[in-house]
């Protein structure tokens, strides 16, 4: 099966949440003048990122939000899936930084990011609650998997989609970035490229990864987003810096000849990995039979 | 012969691991980043023009040169502001300079403001009176960014930054520093890739406050060696025994450690009492950016 998926590389306003549902409504037009079948908006792309205090402000409760209905209605109207960022607020008052996977006017998942990054330029533990649940979901284009920026950079959250079926990869993205190098790129930049093409290569999937861009009280955001095959190989890539929309085709078919090539999946030992991870999950926290076991 | 098979790998990805503050420094990446930095935050929070103090050195002369990129040279303003014991050639630089870019200049001196002030105090020292001068400039520049509904790109280094060397609500006070994350020697190696003048690049760095004065002299070792410490300090967070195993002088390098964290309080906000349920400076927290 072909498809079109869109990157919408945006720059968000940080806390406006109508005007910045204004540019995703105008984005999925622009997308669906192309044919598109989905498209992914990058981290929090409806209110931007450093929100502190304003995290409970922009909050959504998705079963009720009317911002959400309209996305839902986008989705429906267009025949377009849509991959979007929010903060989610729970039935329980917790605050997450959630993507939003809606498709045929339905929100068919939520992933709550896993991962909040609290430590040198980031704050998210301050004031987001931390998902703890992660699965692959089914859509009308197969089964996906989402994460959230972070998420990404913990190797165990693509591998634990990939185990579960996923056969493309959402990453939400915000991410910032930092080193100046000589050579004249972003240390940031060539760590996202690396992250998101040895987890294509090592999971023989699709990885679709969309950045936003624009800059939030001098961090600048760098947008790079980029579609790369199973076969780890960088497609199609929208520019650095810049707002841009970019379509690209998936075709399942280099899922099954990627595994073909690699049957890396086949091979692996998921009862190894349990069988290693309960004796190092024991030892680390020092349970012992009295424990009641794992 | 260098054989690469045993080289040391490149590990950085941005933590920072060279030794000094230029070796991985690219100035056509940082220029276009800091370009993008001043259109983007001047813009969206509705202004469309800039206004800087151009005193003719290195700093401001860059900062004039992205500030043109970046809004372009009729949104950018150009103030000269020199006091009667400035040296002449630093009109005539900061002149050139704005001739260079075709930036409009306003040209005040300072001399009757300043001066009618101290007839108070006659034998004001000349610390107070430096700090007077960059207070007044200060003043104009944003009496200047009313009048020309302009914001004020200041022209501090991350230099002088982390020691402190610049007057808080003086030369500090500005909308942006589009310079706060450069060392001085990155600053000079961006001035080369911007075309500054050659006459600027090579006069040594001074407040000009003074007749003579200079910042080197004032700091009391070279822009290399102070770059080379707070790199090790700050981007790199080594200690200050680590930086003398790497062959620093202990006192020197206890020194600079010292003039950073003293000088923290000019990096920072006013202190405010914490009484209330929510305070500025403690748990009311928004960034500037809020809404924009």
């Amino acid at each position: 099966m072909r498809f079109k998926i869109a990157l919408a590389q945006i720059r968000p306003l940080l806390g406006d949440v109508a005007r910045n549902l204004t540019r995703h409504l105008e984005a999925i037009a622009r997308a669906a003048e192309q044919d598109a079948d989905l498209i992914v908006f990058p981290e929090l792309s409806l209110t931007g990122y450093y929100l502190e205090d304003l995290v409970p402000d922009v909050a959504l409760d998705l079963a009720r939000s009317e911002v959400v209905t309209a996305l839902r209605e986008a989705s429906r109207t267009h025949r377009m899936d849509i991959a979007f960022g929010c903060v989610e607020v729970s039935e329980d008052f917790r605050f997450f930084n959630s993507a939003v996977y809606v498709s045929q006017g339905e929100i068919v998942h939520v992933h709550r990011k896993i991962y909040l990054p609290t430590y040198g330029m980031f704050d998210e533990g301050r004031y987001l609650a931390s998902g703890d649940v992660l699965r692959a979901f089914d859509t009308r284009l197969g089964r996906l998997g989402m994460l959230i920026c972070e998420d990404m950079w913990h190797p165990s959250s693509a591998y634990l989609l990939a185990q579960d079926g996923a056969h493309i990869l959402l990453c939400l993205s915000a991410g910032p970035g930092r080193g100046v190098r000589g050579d004249g790129k972003l240390g940031s930049v060539e760590t996202w490229e690396v992250i998101t093409r040895s987890a294509a290569q090592a999971y023989l999937l699709y990885v679709v990864y969309v950045n936003r861009v624009g800059f939030e009280d001098g961090a600048v955001f760098t947008g790079g987003s980029v579609i790369v095959d199973p076969f780890g190989r960088p497609m199609a890539r929208a520019p650095l810096l810049e707002e841009a929309l970019l379509v690209g085709e998936v075709d399942t078919a280099e899922i099954r000849r990627a595994r073909t090539f690699y049957p890396l999946l086949r091979d692996e030992r998921l009862d190894l990995v349990l069988r290693e991870l309960k004796r190092i999950y024991a030892r680390r926290y020092h349970l012992t039979a009295s424990d009641g076991g794992f | 012969m260098r054989d690469d098979t045993i080289s040391q790998p490149r590990t950085e990805a941005f933590e920072s691991t060279s030794r000094t503050a230029f070796e991985s420094f690219n100035p056509a990446l940082a220029a276009e980043l800091l370009v993008r930095f001043i259109r983007e935050e001047v813009t969206k929070v509705g202004f469309e023009r800039g206004v800087l103090g151009l005193s003719g050195g290195l700093d401001s002369s860059v900062v004039a040169h992205l500030t043109a990129r970046a809004l372009g040279p009729e949104n950018t303003y150009a103030v000269l502001m020199p006091y009667r014991t400035s040296d002449p050639t630093s009109v005539s630089d900061a002149q050139l300079v704005a001739d260079q870019l075709g930036i409009r200049t306003i040209l005040i001196e300072i001399t009757p403001m300043v001066d009618a002030y101290f007839e108070r105090f006659p034998d004001a020292d000349r610390v107070r009176r430096g700090n007077v001068m960059a207070r007044m400039r200060m003043l104009i520049l944003y009496d200047l960014s009313a009048a020309l509904r302009a914001l004020v790109i200041g022209t501090s280094n991350k230099t002088e930054l982390l020691v402190g060397y610049g007057t808080i609500y003086g030369d500090m006070a500005a909308a942006m520093w589009p310079l706060g994350d450069l060392y001085k020697t990155e600053v000079r190696r961006l001035a080369q890739y911007l075309g500054v003048p050659t006459r600027v690049l090579e006069k040594p760095p001074t407040a000009d406050l003074w007749v003579g004065q200079s910042d080197e002299e004032e700091l009391g070792l070279s822009y290399d060696t102070l770059d080379a410490l707070l790199v090790g300090l700050v981007d790199r967070r080594l200690s200050v025994e680590a930086l003398v195993e790497e062959g620093y002088d202990e006192a020197l390098v206890r020194r600079v450690a010292e003039m950073v964290r003293r000088s923290q309080f000019k990096r920072r906000t006013p202190l405010c009492p914490k009484i209330s349920s929510r305070s500025i400076g403690h748990d009311f927290r928004y960034k500037r950016d809020w809404g924009s």
